[in-house]
């Protein structure tokens, strides 16, 4: 019987152990899971302090997950070494795993820049995962002024769920725009008066460079004052398990579509991960909870034996702050052909005749239409473009090829 | 299993599928008291311009990337029909995001809904089938998947 064993719980992990059990009905699986918790949504968190979800809700799996699929979970452990030569997971505690294959599903950590003084702010909180959301809600009220550092996807996030419960916040970003990493600079200026409407307020081009206690000393000399102060800088791979054992890791930790890294039997998946983006054309780290998934099952079909690879990934981002949502995809490389409505914006990058990339404010109806002319690799000229760039539609697609989509079993 | 599949040369365009969808999930008897001066949220859709029409509900795939996106975990496939437990979704649009036929859309509450062939509710089998007057729609098993 094979001994699996994969270090990490979150998403990548319940996709290694569906990708097992689709092949390996017995194996033994053991999985590592440093927090005391069942897999949960992490995405979800900044939705708990919002009050639309809970923790019940949150459960990613239901309750019977890992005795349905003959796991065995030890939480509140963490793997310490890999040992890639005598195929075994030595533990904190000093037990040793020994494996025939393992998965690395060991996600990423809070990047905490060294701010001089950080020591002296008492309330200071990263957002990652669920105990991060548990221990700021405690630390909440509707007298707080809330400072975050950091306007991504996660800073973002946090504040949209904590705006309801607190006096002010503020975020500031060294960027010079917010939501850097899926949006430009005009696109990223409608998102920031969205957010600036219902109450954020921002400091951008300009972050914290120094603590002492409740004040920040900022980059342009201003002092802002606060009573509650959330890290999202950004994130870093935990590779290092990798990396220790001799295994190749860049940004994240080396992949092939099969997800195996360069060591034998030891695969990787989700955010600590360096994978193919079939839209760029290169390998780089897609922390999205899709990815992670994909990357899981990928792994895990493979370690029970079969053969399969994941082959089409991209980046995309699906996010809405206070009703506003916001769309993208791929790459943002080509001609850049934009339609312009009074409510939306849709961009679109075009290359070789071929979708690169895409980024929709507002409007996202059927946006997985375009998402799929990406990951499809769909040639445009078989589209209709015209129709395309004002609405998607089943519409752009030629007769014959839509019969295929909706009269065939797909 | 049987699915949904769609004849767009019979598609009149008349719309009565989004009707009897929104009817059928809606839990009320009567039709006129169920849909009546209300904005309607069907889990199907005609598509078209003046020439060509054409109804997309779920395609129920066989890998439904919808089911590995949802950040909720809300998104599952059951003996073959892909559902969404509504209580779990958050309305993150993610499914949206994904879906190449653009078969997800959010409810009047704003979790996301989808067709789930009305196996669960009062009708058993498609209610958009059923009220197709032109068969332009089909409720039935094709190729070779179980």
């Amino acid at each position: 019987m094979r001994r699996y064993v994969i270090i990490g719980n979150g998403t990548a992990a319940v996709g290694c152990v569906e990708g097992i059990r689709s092949v390996d009905k017995t194996g033994e699986i053991t999985i590592i899971s440093e927090e005391n918790h069942a897999v949960y949504s992490r995405p979800l968190i900044s939705y708990y302090l919002e009050g639309k979800t809970d923790l019940e809700r949150m459960k990613y799996r239901g309750d019977s997950f890992y005795a349905d699929n003959g796991c065995k979970v030890l939480f509140g452990k963490r793997a310490a070494l890999l040992d890639a030569e005598k195929k075994q997971v030595v533990l904190d505690d000093q037990t040793t795993l020994p494996y025939d294959k393992v998965c690395v599903a060991a996600g990423s950590r809070p990047f905490v820049p060294p701010f001089e003084g950080l020591e002296t702010v008492e309330n200071k909180f990263s957002f990652m995962t669920l105990d991060d959301a548990l221990a700021l809600e405690k630390a909440l009220n509707e007298r707080s002024k809330v400072l975050i550092v950091g306007a991504g996807l996660i800073g973002l996030k946090c504040a949209e769920g904590i705006c309801g419960r607190v006096k002010s916040i503020t975020v500031c970003d060294l960027a010079d725009r917010v939501l850097s990493s899926i949006l430009d600079f005009d696109c990223a200026a409608v998102a920031q008066k969205h957010l600036e409407e219902n109450g954020i307020r921002f400091l951008l081009g300009d972050t914290a460079v120094r603590f002492e206690g409740n004040r920040a000393c900022m980059k342009s000399g201003k002092v802002e004052e606060f009573d509650v102060l959330v890290l999202a800088v950004g994130v870093r791979a935990n590779t290092e398990l990798v990396k220790n054992a001799g295994g190749e890791v860049n940004r994240g930790i080396a992949v092939n579509p099969k997800m195996e890294t360069s060591l034998p039997d030891v695969f990787a998946a989700g955010d600590c991960t360096e994978g193919y983006d079939s839209s760029l054309g290169a390998n780089r780290v897609l922390a999205i909870l899709p990815n992670a998934y994909l990357q899981g099952q990928t792994a895990g079909g493979n370690m029970a034996g079969g053969n399969v690879a994941f082959e089409n990934a991209i980046p995309m981002n699906s996010i809405g702050f206070f009703g506003f949502h916001i769309m993208s995809a791929g790459t943002y490389d080509g001609e850049r052909i934009e339609e312009r409505t009074e409510k939306a914006i849709k961009r679109f990058f075009v290359k070789d005749g071929f979708l690169k990339g895409f980024i929709l404010l507002g409007e996202t109806e059927r946006a997985g239409i375009y998402t799929s002319l990406i990951r499809e690799k769909t040639p445009l000229d078989t589209v209709n473009f015209d129709l395309m760039k004002k609405v998607a539609s089943n519409l752009i697609y030629s007769q014959e090829k839509r019969r295929k989509k909706f009269g065939d079993v797909v | 299993m049987k699915r949904v599949y769609v004849n767009e040369e019979w598609c009149l365009g008349c719309h009565l599928c989004e009707y009897n969808c929104a009817f059928a999930n809606s839990g009320m008897k009567n039709m006129a008291m169920a849909l009546k001066d209300q904005a309607i949220f069907p889990r199907i859709h005609v598509e078209g311009d003046d020439k060509i029409t054409f109804a997309v509900s779920c395609r129920h795939c066989s890998d439904p990337i919808c089911v590995k996106s949802c950040i909720a975990g809300a998104i599952s496939k059951q003996n073959g029909v892909v559902k969404i437990n509504r209580e779990k979704c958050v309305g993150c649009l993610t499914c949206v995001l994904v879906c190449p036929y653009g078969a997800l859309a959010p409810g009047k509450d704003g979790a996301m809904q989808k067709c789930e062939l009305c196996l669960e509710n009062a009708c058993g089998s498609p209610a958009c089938v059923a009220g197709c007057p032109n068969n332009a729609i089909v409720y039935e098993e094709r190729g070779n998947e179980k």
